[in-house]
């Protein structure tokens, strides 16, 4: 029988605290879910560092990534099925898609990407195609079949429809970790009517839209978005581990550049300090491993990879202060010097960081914009868009909101030790917005 | 520290002023990946590479004052021409050293239209395919701007103009 369309004996159920069931029928989604390098994102967080915060927060990205394959499969076989302007022989790449979206992600993957100059979506792209055990499946389906999956995770497949539901404004990839992260974060944001919004989806020439009378649901989602942003992604304190984490790796890349013998060596990280990695090497790393070499490296005899370590793993964070760098960047630099003079490196101990480092995807309605605005469906088939006919999402979307924040050792500052230079950096952190 | 908002800032200089956010950020991924050492993360998006971090950073820049964005109503589109004020100038010169070693690059893209730097910008995401699979690709995701051969020629030599 063609594997494409073989179908389970019994249909498999994973019990889920955000849809309630997650349904399987398709012999390639359950070989899939089964194959390594899928059940490897169970040890990958899906929100990082975000657990030092929100200590509910330990969910893995394979949590998440069956949650959007099941939205995705409600829409495909409740609400598109039959259809006519959706192509049916879409199907099956749609949810391994959906099922596969995050595949390339490392562990603690903001931070590891920007250390090392990584990008998840080149390894999810090349787990998809190179040889790895979903490929193997992928490729039983159809030669072309991993590559077209590939292409719909990458944007550029040519059903603009079928991305659309993975990709866009209102997704299931959002709708899907809004509402998880919400569960496991247990804030009382983030919740919004999702069944209503699959309800009134509709597949209209090379986009998917809402019914009009949806609006209010969608409503309720953009504000989600919005308030999870704010509370939850961008908190300053998951900001703070996330900036020591990102110091942990950069610390241990220079180390090991500049002859350091490690007590613990850094055999997993190797390849990526050279930049001779390969997909073997990527796939052997995830949370597991990196937390090991934190707890092992709290013993080194470098100063700074051992406190570094201790801090993440102990919850030592640094504290923060809001800034104004349009008036204050001549500050960074005397704080700079002065830290120095305190003994501290500045490299990683001050450290900057603002709302470009984690970008908020905000709702943009167009106007020379590069996102496929959120299109409602008026009764009489004309297409408007939501901000023209939503005051609550005119109110919000497109508006900046800008936010940067200092981060720093605030008990070194307050040991006793070079107490008129600690004295002095205090003095500038405190005045003047900084 | 914020070496990566100076970079924006030498570069918007370089350039005199740059009109139109596709603009923008199409000139921001040619030079990417030609070897300039920007470090905003790009996806595909409607019209071709987009990077949210470039678009966060250039309103950061806009809130700090060191650029300036003039919304420009064109009656059937409205269109953002971005420069650098004076503050923009002291706080490149204070923080960052030119960002592009040939500067005659800004001047080149700037003088191209959105529309032939949307071309090879999406040619160079596609850069991993042979040529003729670039192409195909490329009218595939492109289908409704009909882009001629001569066009895609263009483009592949502006490019090499700009390694060379």
């Amino acid at each position: 029988m063609d594997y494409a369309k073989q179908k389970l004996a019994e249909e498999k159920v994973f019990k889920d605290p955000v849809h309630r069931y997650i349904h399987v029928r398709d012999q390639v989604i359950w070989d899939l879910i089964n194959a390594r390098e899928f059940q490897r994102l169970r040890r990958i967080k899906q929100l990082g560092t975000s657990y030092l915060v929100f200590h509910g927060a330990e969910h893995s990205r394979f949590n998440h990534s069956l949650g959007v394959y099941e939205i995705v499969r409600r829409i495909m076989d409740d609400i598109f099925h039959s259809r006519p302007d959706w192509d049916e022989s879409e199907r099956l790449v749609v949810l391994c898609a959906a099922l596969l979206h995050d595949l390339g992600h490392g562990p603690f993957s903001h931070s590891f990407e920007k250390v090392f100059d990584v990008d998840h979506e080149n390894f999810t792209r090349e787990i998809l195609q190179g040889d790895t055990e979903v490929n193997r499946i992928l490729q039983k389906v159809a030669p072309d079949f991993p590559k077209k999956v590939a292409e719909v995770i990458g944007k550029t497949y040519a059903n603009k429809q079928v991305v659309s539901l993975i990709s866009s404004q209102i997704d299931a990839d959002r709708m899907d970790y809004l509402q998880r992260d919400a569960y496991y974060t247990g804030v009382s944001y983030g919740h919004f009517d999702m069944e209503r919004i699959l309800r009134v989806m509709r597949p209209v020439d090379d986009q998917v839209v809402i019914k009009s009378s949806g609006m209010h649901a969608v409503e309720d989602y953009i504000m989600s978005r919005y308030q999870m942003y704010w509370q939850v992604y961008f908190h300053p304190v998951a900001r703070s581990a996330e900036v020591i984490l990102r110091k942990i790796l950069q610390r241990a890349k220079y180390l090991s550049g500049h002859g350091y013998k490690f007590e613990q060596p850094p055999t997993h990280f190797l390849a990526f300090f050279d930049r001779t990695f390969t997909l073997k090497e990527y796939l052997a790393l995830d949370e597991g491993v990196l937390m090991t070499y934190f707890q092992l490296w709290m013993d080194e005899r470098d100063p700074i990879l051992s406190d570094l370590c201790d801090r993440f793993v102990n919850r030592r964070l640094f504290q923060y202060v809001d800034f104004d760098p349009g008036k204050d960047y001549r500050k960074l630099g005397e704080l700079a010097q002065l830290f120095h003079k305190a003994g501290i490196d500045p490299e990683y101990y001050l450290i900057d960081d603002s709302t470009s480092d984690l970008p908020y995807d905000f709702y943009r309605p167009g106007e020379e914009e590069e996102r496929l605005p959120i299109h409602l469906l008026m009764p009489n088939g004309d297409i408007k868009e939501l901000s023209r006919l939503s005051q609550i999402v005119d109110g919000i979307s497109g508006k900046r909101r800008t936010d940067y924040k200092l981060y720093f050792p605030a008990e070194l500052l307050i040991d006793g030790k070079k107490k008129e230079i600690k004295q002095q950096i205090l003095e500038l952190l405190r005045e003047g917005g900084v | 520290m914020l070496q990566e908002h100076a970079k924006i800032v030498d570069f918007i200089s370089t350039a005199e002023g740059v009109t139109g956010r596709k603009k923008l950020q199409k000139m921001i991924y040619i030079l990417k990946k030609i070897g300039v050492p920007f470090q905003e993360k790009y996806e595909f998006h409607i019209y071709g590479p987009y990077s949210e971090e470039l678009t966060a950073r250039i309103e950061e820049l806009c809130d700090m004052g060191f650029i300036h964005e003039q919304k420009e109503d064109k009656s059937s589109y409205v269109q953002y021409r971005y420069t650098v004020t004076d503050e923009g100038l002291e706080f490149r010169n204070a923080l960052g050293k030119p960002v592009l070693e040939n500067a005659e690059h800004a001047a080149k893209l700037n003088g191209k239209s959105a529309r032939f730097l949307e071309l090879a910008a999406t040619l160079l995401f596609f850069d991993e395919l042979a040529p003729a699979e670039q192409i195909a690709k490329l009218h595939s995701v492109k289908g409704k701007l009909n882009f001629t051969q001569d066009e895609i020629n263009e483009a592949y030599a502006f490019i090499e103009e700009l390694r060379n």
